[in-house]
Parts: structure tokens; sequence; C-alpha cells
């Protein structure tokens, strides 16, 4: 499975969604597909996009929040899983795409490639929602399923590592950062 | 326990009246009675962490989404947060609101303290982060609020360094 693919085959659903993606490949992949208000790239800052998704979905419980984390990512804030599993957030889905590489950076391979499983991670971590999918009905499936499970999921995806030739995109981070604060202003909470 | 409750109480007291509604945190000694005060009021959603930086992207997400946090930790904690400072809080100008304890200063007892005590605020200032210290109960308000002032108007993190004169009654 390719990522390009996967994120393609959920982008319709992302629409009612706040989506967080970690930097470099995916979030250039995400914007080749169609940047949204609603989506933003922490193009820095390695391991945080779990934490942030944490703390929308705890400052935001009205909306679905979904992460898309990386294993390079998610492997240097591992104890962020034992904090999300403790407040396990109903409305956070946390897809980690695992291509067993730090592709971003010239694709050396991570720990993943020798085993470890980040499922079975997040599952220790206390996480009760995980599993691990390889194809793309699977992956489609699995996606759909956690955005209505109303419980935290960890979704990790086995995809190939291959990227985009160029991670650069037009889109300024400050922009981008502006434009995600106001879609929460013009989608206030109801109550 | 020599940690000061009222010094505690009024610091907590002050970062309700500032907004703060989520607060991260790792605790150490001198941050019992302030990690309490959150864990009993219900107003506080308090985030315990397993690693200081973790804050950094709770307090950015908080923001983004529009609830005023801060982070309760210590100086250590504070130097183990500096990629996340840097790469997630100045590169995307959050207002962080960083409440420190600092120890290692001057009276400090335990050995394991004193390296990070020296070289915080050194390190406060190669990040360019305005700070103040809180170490009389006279101006813990105002500096509360003043530095929460500040981070909002610039969008950038401050800290004010929680010292050993307010926190602990020997
Ligand atoms: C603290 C830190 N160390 C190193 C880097 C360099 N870096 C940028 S992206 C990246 C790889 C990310 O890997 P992964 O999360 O697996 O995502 P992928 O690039 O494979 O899509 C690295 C190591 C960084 N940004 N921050």
């Amino acid at each position: 499975m390719r990522r390009l693919d996967a994120i393609h085959a959920v982008y319709p659903q992302l629409e009612r969604c706040v989506v967080v993606t970690i930097m470099g490949a995916v979030a250039a992949e995400l914007q080749s597909i169609g940047h949204r208000p609603n989506f933003f790239y922490l193009q820095h800052a390695m391991g945080l996009a779990s934490s942030m998704g944490l703390g929308i979905a705890l400052s935001r419980p009205d909306l679905q929040v979904v992460v898309f984390d990386g294993d390079g990512s998610i492997l240097m804030n591992l104890g962020a899983l034992t904090t999300l599993a403790r407040y396990h957030p109903a409305n956070l889905v946390h897809v980690v795409f695992d291509n067993e590489s730090l592709l971003s950076v010239g694709g050396f391979p991570t720990a993943t490639s020798t085993g470890t499983d980040i499922a079975g991670i997040a599952a220790a971590a206390g996480i009760r929602r995980t599993e691990t999918v390889r194809t793309m009905d699977t992956f489609t499936t699995a996606f759909t399923d956690a955005l209505a499970a109303n419980e935290l999921t960890t979704l990790v995806a086995k995809v190939e590592a291959v990227g985009p030739a160029a991670f650069v995109t037009d889109l300024s981070l400050l922009e981008n950062r502006y434009q995600f604060q106001r879609y929460f202003r013009e989608h206030p909470a109801q109550d | 326990m020599p940690v000061s409750s009222s010094s505690s109480s009024l610091i907590y007291g002050c970062l309700k009246d500032a907004g703060v509604r989520i607060m991260s945190a790792l605790p150490e000694t001198w941050l019992v009675h302030l990690i309490r005060r959150a864990e009993d009021d219900p107003e506080m959603t308090l985030v315990r962490l397993a690693k200081e930086e973790e804050g950094v992207g709770i307090s950015a997400g908080a923001h983004l989404a529009g609830v005023k946090s801060a982070m309760l930790m210590q100086n250590h904690g504070f130097l183990a947060s500096v990629n996340g400072i840097v790469s997630c809080a100045q590169l995307y100008r959050i207002p962080l609101l960083m409440m420190i304890s600092h120890r290692g200063e001057f009276g400090e007892r335990d050995p394991w303290q004193t390296e990070g005590g020296g070289v915080t605020e050194h390190v406060l200032d190669a990040l360019r982060i305005p700070y103040d210290r809180l170490d009389s109960s006279d101006h813990v308000a105002r500096r509360i609020a003043k530095a929460q002032t500040l981070a909002d108007s610039a969008s950038r993190p401050v800290a004010l360094l929680m010292c050993r004169d307010l926190m602990w009654e020997d």
C-alpha cells in the first residue's frame, strides 16, 4: 500500500475532521490531494503531532480529530502513547503510517524495520483500540470504523517507503497556523 | 512538607484568573500543592505527562483550538522540552505559559539539582524567552497576569521561575 493512495481513499472523510500531520512527506502528500483550512502540518517538532492532537481533542470534544503520524516520529515520543491512553479522548483517531523508514530524510530504516511493533506498543501503553493494516481495503475499513467507534484508536498502516519528490510546499507555516486557528473560531462548540 | 501551601494556592488562583483551563504537569516536590489544587478543581483539565515536552504539543493544540493552558514543570523539565519549545511553540508562534520551579539556586540541598539551576536562565536567554522570577508573594499576581498578557500579545512562549523564597518554607 502506498500512503498517498491510502490518504486518497479516506480523503472525503477528512472534510469534517480536524487533521494534524507530521512534517515532510505526509504533509506534502496531503497537500497534493488538496489542502483544507482544517488541516495542520506540524513541520518540525518530531513526536509532538500526537500530543497536539490530544490538546485539540481535550479542548474541543465536539470535533473529530485525526492525527497522521509516522513511525520515526512516534518512536521519538513513545511516552505520548501512555498519555493518550490515560486520557483516551473518544474523538481522536491516531493513524501511524509505518514505512519502516525516516523517509523524509534519506529513507534510513527505523526500528520497525527490525521488528518493533507500534500497535503492540500502543496496546501495551493502554490504548484499547489498536490495529495494524497492510492493504488499501483493510485500511479504508479500519479508518472508517475508527471514526465511527467513538473510542481512541491507534491505527498502524504499513505503507511502502515512497513519497513525493519535494516536501516544501507553497503553504507557509504561519499561514497554515492562523488559518487552522480560525477554523476553530468559525466552528464554535454548540452547547 | 516545607513546600509553601499558601504560595502554591496564590499561584494557582492567579493562573485561574489568567484564564488557564488546561494544565499539563510533571510532578516534582515544589509542585505538589499546585498539582493537588488542579486535581481537586472541576474546572481544570489536568494532563499528567510522561515527559514534559509533550506538554508543549498539548498546549499548542489547546491554544489553536481556543483554550488557555499552562505547563507546570521543574527547570529540568524545561531543559528536556527545548526542541518542542523551539520547533513547535516558537516556530508556530504559540503563547505558551511555562511555570517552572527553579531548583538548584542558593539554598539548594539536593546535589543533583545544582547543574540545572546554574544554566536555566542562560538557556531561557539563549532561546530569547522573556521570563521573570516569582520570589515573593507581593508580586505573584501582577507578574502572572503580565506574563500571560505578553504571551498573548507577542504570541510567543514566556516563563515564570518559581523560586525558593516563594516555594519553600524552611
Ligand atoms: C529532533 C529532530 N531530529 C531529526 C529531525 C529530522 N527529520 C525530519 S523528518 C524525519 C523523519 C520522520 O520520519 P517518520 O515520522 O517515520 O515519517 P516519514 O518521513 O517516514 O514520512 C527526521 C528524522 C527532526 N525534524 N527533528
